[in-house]
């Protein structure tokens, strides 16, 4: 029972992440019909960004570390990747996109090569661990539940995971630019001609996902406490496969199918043993595809002529 | 002055000389309408008007302003909407929701949007009947309802209107050309594109009827009802 719940709450966790990388991929397909291959990477940015770069600034600068100056972190990163997001689009993607399909999903390996490697050169390729001082300064908080333990810092990371993803269902659902960013993702010339400007709503999506993808990233980080420069090829796969699992284009769908993908690993973790969590996850996604190819949530109202 | 005035319009798709030299005016305040066969150039008159298209060639003089080169999501803003062919209303979101992205280019003016949609189910009371159901799930006469409806919540002075009577039963047709009338009657100058070459003609005031990107005929509507050439052509009449 404890393991159970233990192994639940772990697969929350990790699922949370997962969801909050599989968002920009599925926000990017949805506007686009184009798989952002680069995502993965911008999500390992913003896990260097934050746990390397200003991690060490705050542990140097002396500042005393509380959940403020945590949120201040994941602030400035999402802010900063969002940045690179905008850029990545202006200059990889939009040049292309009268090209059709296939060049601008080239120019996404091209620039996920170049993101990898640029973070290499920049720290290194070798593992990076989050600064002891950093994680000492937190406090280790630790409650126990029906045999299960979780810490502080996890509550917060769930809480910082759920709050994103409701502000973001919020905003897509309920305010005029949401709604637009939903009409562009069906039909770009129809939403011009209701006057939204197609291209700015692509900008947006380039800020908004790469700016969660981020948060991902640093939480990624405090979790497992080390990082590498590849963080993104894996995470992103994963989270790829959640955005798929959930209906790619469908951002409902990518939270579910990331918390689902994260639960049955936990439990594969727990009850099989970790070797094989991987294996168990894409057997049971071949099996989902199988039944449902569109995803979950991935249902497409048919047009009535 | 003519509210629209379209002069010598040459497009291509791809490197299909689509308009061949189109000319064409619309005064404010009448219905005036292009048929023609399938591919003879009526959508892309119409997708060059709204800017989706731009044209090789030509000028297009709105309100005495050119505006072939302004990007079609700034057209709406000068006041022309466009229910375009084939409907496209946006199918995965509500009829509400719809009505709101065709107010899109009023910003958060409420009063204005209200007004708007208090107008638009006044002329389709079966919208506000259906307001909270996704669009995609309308019969096909709802959808036509809808589009139209949502070209009209940015209160356009030219609502252009790319076969509404398409795939639609005669009654439902008969149905859609009197609100047409409606919206004219309250002022819109309507631009209508139609394969229904008789229906359009008895609604419109004035006709051009387009044959491979060229305009061949054009008229007072009565007259070209009433001429052999469109009666053999487009009436299906011997």
């Amino acid at each position: 029972m404890g393991q159970l719940l233990q192994q639940l709450l772990n697969g929350l966790t990790i699922g949370s992440f997962y969801a909050l990388i599989a968002l920009g991929y599925t926000m990017v397909y949805g506007v686009l019909k184009l798989i952002n291959f680069a995502h993965g990477d911008l999500f390992m940015l913003g896990a260097y960004i934050g746990l390397v770069t200003l991690a060490s600034l705050v542990v140097n600068v002396g500042l005393a570390v509380n959940l403020g100056v945590l949120l201040a972190i994941f602030l400035i990163v999402m802010s900063l990747v969002g940045v690179v997001g905008v850029i990545l689009e202006r200059i990889a993607y939009r040049p292309l996109y009268k090209a059709g399909r296939l060049p601008p999903i080239v120019s996404a390996l091209g620039a996920s090569i170049f993101l990898q490697n640029g973070v290499m050169l920049l720290y290194g390729a070798r593992y990076r661990t989050f600064p002891e001082a950093f994680k000492q300064a937190m406090p280790e908080v630790m409650w126990e539940l029906g045999g299960a333990r979780f810490t502080l810092m996890q509550v917060i990371m769930l809480a910082i995971s759920f709050l994103l993803m409701a502000a973001l269902y919020l905003f897509v659902n309920y305010t005029r630019v949401g709604t637009a960013m939903r009409a562009v993702a069906l039909d770009h010339d129809t939403a011009r001609l209701m006057g939204i400007d197609v291209n700015r709503i692509i900008v947006l999506v380039f800020i908004i996902g790469p700016a969660l993808g981020a948060a991902g990233g640093i939480m990624v980080g405090l979790f497992y406490g080390r990082i590498y420069f590849t963080l993104g090829w894996s995470y992103g796969l994963k989270a790829f496969t959640a955005a798929i699992l959930g209906g790619i284009g469908n951002i409902p769908g990518a939270m579910i199918g990331g918390l689902l993908l994260g639960l049955v690993e936990a439990l594969a973790t727990g009850f099989v043993s970790d070797a094989w969590k991987n294996a168990i996850a894409f057997f049971i996604l071949v099996i989902i595809l199988i039944l449902r190819p569109t995803g979950l949530l991935g249902e497409r109202v048919a047009e009535k002529l | 002055m003519a509210l629209l005035e379209v002069r010598n319009l040459h497009a291509y798709y791809g490197h299909v000389h689509a308009l061949r030299g189109i000319s064409l005016t619309v005064e404010e305040g009448e219905i005036v309408t292009l048929i023609g066969a399938n591919g003879a150039g009526k959508t892309t008159t119409l997708r060059s008007i709204s800017g989706l298209l731009r044209p090789r060639e030509g000028e297009i003089v709105f309100d005495g302003e050119v505006i072939n080169g302004v990007p079609a999501h700034q057209i709406v803003y000068r006041g022309i909407c466009q229910a375009p062919e084939g409907r496209k209303i946006f199918s995965t979101l509500t009829v509400q929701e719809n009505l709101n992205m065709g107010a899109y280019s009023l910003g958060n003016d409420r009063a204005a949007i209200e007004a708007n949609r208090r107008r638009v189910f006044a002329l389709f009371p079966r919208l506000e009947e259906r307001k909270n159901q996704i669009a995609g799930t309308l019969s096909g006469g709802e959808q036509q309802m809808l589009a139209i409806g949502r070209a009209l919540m940015a209160r356009p002075r030219l609502l252009m209107l790319d076969e509404p009577s398409l795939g639609l039963a005669p009654m439902l047709v008969r149905a859609i050309f009197q609100t047409i009338r409606e919206i004219n009657e309250q002022g819109v100058t309507v631009l209508l594109v139609e394969q229904n070459a008789r229906a359009a003609l008895r609604l419109a005031d004035r006709g051009y009827v387009l044959e491979t990107g060229r305009i061949v005929l054009s008229g007072p509507a009565r007259e070209l009802l009433g001429d052999e050439k469109v009666r053999k052509a487009y009436l299906g009449e011997s």
